[in-house]
């Protein structure tokens, strides 16, 4: 473990990712999606971001772009600059990204019940990783394996990794998920929806389990969520996409205290508030716009409640509300104070 | 056919009387993960793995087998093949202890030159010794079809193998890059399949032709085998192509692994029901081709002989003698059905969803 306590103290302090400008566009047949049109945010060492937004807002794309796993062709990234401890990720051979995936940079998915290979036991899948970055014998990666299974949880894991995937819950298998990918100790942790196909009281479980083993390996963590409720808790930072662009970007409280965009506060309303009597929940209006033909001005204008002509006629300008909190609106400091006057 | 589902182990939810979780898990104090909620989630898999339900679980091979032994057919089949290939392996060896007959061997005695029938001696009295009769040269059939068995299965079994290792690194392949190299592959294969490919494996044979007989079996392999595989290509291909886009190979691919090794360590097993179900189908295909081919005879030269070759053989005598074609014959069709029978049983076994319901 020391190579990886080493890299960890030599790697100067900061931002370990910086995503600047980042483009990826798919070709379709009805024309050029831009899934991420422009999407620039940073990402601290033991930080945890937070993303949301609506299915099809680019959340994943965005993730899979930084670690250039876009399918090629449809996808392609058009521009921007990935800084990955100081080096540019889409700039480097695909065997360099490759020795970084899994290994610096890991991913946990949203369906455990796909993301594990039906056909691989447990225990090989796992030994995979270590041999692959670590450099491990097939014993020591099966060692390693089964500590890691201890480490999420998994209850009597020396037996149980010989398994195939079936024959684990689909808590289990998140579980088995997070232990890949904290194998090799990686030191940013990309977590797309990761309790999305869970039940509730898995979900706890999970998100906690992600939240300790962040503290206890000093990762970054960016977690990918449609729920509101999910990063509340978890995150440091958030970044509200919306057809592939950022709309806000925030420290989490501040973005819940006072939203500075009118999406924010829509998606806000819409989480159901238990303490409150409610009748019907609110919902934002209309339906997430078709990437492929966006209107000139705001993508957001059709379904907003404040919209004006000037938001059907400009694309907003990204406003800096604080020293870390911006909004891509044109009545961004408006709704900013509205958002102060009401908490 | 309710049991005929696959099983899945979900004892947890039936708790047994008599049976508590342990009172004092053996958690360590100040564990990292664990919080209260967990416990009893971890409590029911241990107590399923105390009863030792989900470590005995049930995996999906063992579901298959036991599938495919609920199918009359494909176990009959199952055990006509297996006798056949015992048989082939052993027989000439049992045979030559037993009456001294030899596949080659040809009676020197003036009694010779003359087709002596089933359970007949020479001279025309019941006999053990040539349980199928004898050829037009006085060669045992019995020994001559159990050695024809050899190479009939082994041209059948090894074009087989060369037709899975072409057909599936070359399909799985093509799905897996897609794009621009998958249609450039495909196409190919579409050419090939344009191609008559009889036409292809006479040319192959008669150009290539080798002096020694057993050459011209190792030729043969390769002619069948190289003509076989475009079929499987294609199914590889269809199924990598549903695989590629699943999570399990992204998360992969989010691991560093290597595209070759996504490709045939972590795809290609996930093809194999498809592909032993037409592995098994093609091995009679092929051997069908062969007995084609050696009738035209193109196929295996003498000494050694096929089933092909010995039906060949027998057809020209098949008023007078017809034992001569019978025997064979009857061994190649038997061995068609059962390997038939066996493959659609596979493929009713490895494929639940399949047409039975």
């Amino acid at each position: 473990m020391s190579v990886l306590q080493e890299r960890r103290m030599t790697s100067s302090n900061g931002n370990l990712l910086d995503v600047k400008n980042l483009r990826t566009y798919f070709d379709t047949e009805d024309g050029e999606v831009k899934a991420v049109d422009g999407i620039s945010f940073q990402v601290q060492r033991g930080e945890t971001l937070g993303i949301v937004g609506e299915s099809g807002s680019g959340k994943s794309v965005t993730n899979l772009s930084i670690i250039r796993l876009i399918p090629e062709p449809p996808g392609r990234i058009v521009s921007g600059e990935v800084l990955f401890d100081g080096a540019d990720i889409l700039s480097l051979r695909e065997s360099e990204v490759r020795k970084i995936r899994g290994c610096r940079i890991a991913m946990i998915f949203q369906d455990p019940m796909t993301s594990l290979n039906p056909f691989m036991k447990i225990s090989r899948q796992m030994m995979e990783v270590t041999q692959l970055h670590l450099g491990h014998t097939k014993s020591q990666a099966y060692e390693h394996a089964i500590k890691m299974l201890e480490t999420v949880g998994i209850p009597d894991a020396r037996a149980r990794a010989d398994n195939y995937p079936h024959e684990f819950s689909g808590g289990m298998r998140q579980r088995v998920m997070i232990a890949m990918a904290l194998s090799c100790e990686p030191e940013l942790l990309i977590a797309d929806e990761p309790t999305t196909a869970l039940d509730v009281t898995i979900q706890a479980q999970i998100l906690e389990l992600i939240k300790k083993l962040k503290i206890a390996t000093g990762a970054s963590v960016i977690l990918i969520t449609h729920d509101l409720g999910v990063v509340a808790g978890m995150t440091d930072h958030l970044l509200v996409m919306y057809a592939g662009k950022v709309f806000e970007q925030a420290p989490t409280t501040e973005l819940f205290a006072q939203p500075g965009n009118p999406y924010t506060r829509g998606l806000l309303r819409s989480v159901p508030d238990p303490l409150k009597e409610q009748g019907d929940l609110y919902q934002i209006p209309g339906l997430p716009p078709d990437v492929a033909h966006l209107p000139p001005g705001c993508p957001f204008a059709p379904r907003c409640d404040r919209a004006e002509d000037i938001c059907k006629r400009e694309f907003p300008p990204f406003v800096q509300l604080t020293s870390e909190h911006f909004s891509l609106c044109h009545f961004a400091k408006e709704v900013y104070e509205e958002s102060r006057a009401e908490a | 056919m309710n049991d005929d589902r696959p099983t899945i182990p979900d004892d947890r939810s039936q708790p047994e009387p008599g049976l508590t979780p342990d009172p004092a898990p053996s958690y360590r104090e100040g564990d990292l993960i664990h919080t209260a909620p967990e416990f009893a989630l971890a409590d029911a898999d241990v107590l399923a793995a105390q009863r030792g339900d989900i470590i005995a679980g049930t995996s999906l091979w063992r579901d298959a087998w036991r599938r495919l032994l609920k199918n009359r057919l494909a176990v009959f089949g199952m055990i006509v093949v297996a006798i056949i290939i015992v048989a082939s392996l052993l027989g000439p060896f049992v045979i030559k202890k037993l009456t001294g007959m030899t596949p080659d061997f040809i009676p020197s005695s003036s009694a010779g030159l003359r087709s002596i029938p089933p359970f007949r001696a020479p001279d025309g009295s019941f006999s053990w010794t040539h349980p199928m009769g004898t050829d037009n040269q006085g060669r045992d059939l019995l020994a001559r079809v159990l050695q024809g068995g050899q190479i009939s299965l082994m041209v059948g079994i090894i074009a087989t193998l060369v037709s899975l290792l072409i057909g599936v690194s070359y399909g799985a392949t093509a799905g897996y890059l897609g794009g621009r190299i998958d249609n450039l592959m495909m196409r190919a294969v579409d050419v090939l399949y344009s191609l008559p490919y009889i036409i292809i494996v006479i040319v192959l044979l008669s150009v290539f032709r080798s002096q020694t007989a057993r050459g011209q079996v190792i030729l043969l392999f390769v002619a069948l085998g190289s003509v076989s595989w475009l079929t499987m290509a294609r199914i590889v291909r269809g199924q990598v192509l549903s695989l590629k886009n699943q999570e399990f190979v992204l998360a992969a691919r989010a691991t560093g692994v290597s595209t070759p090794r996504i490709i045939f360590r972590h795809i290609v097993p996930n093809t194999l029901g498809p592909v032993i179900v037409y592995a098994t189908l093609t091995i009679p295909t092929v051997m069908l081709t062969e007995a084609f081919l050696s009738f035209l005879g193109f196929g295996v030269t003498p000494p050694l002989a096929s089933w092909g070759t010995l039906a060949t053989d027998g057809i020209q005598n098949i008023g007078i003698f017809p034992w001569q074609m019978v025997f064979p014959g009857v061994t190649m069709a038997l061995t068609l059905f059962s390997l038939n029978f066996l493959g659609d049983g596979l493929r009713d076994a490895l494929d639940p969803q399949g047409s039975r319901q």
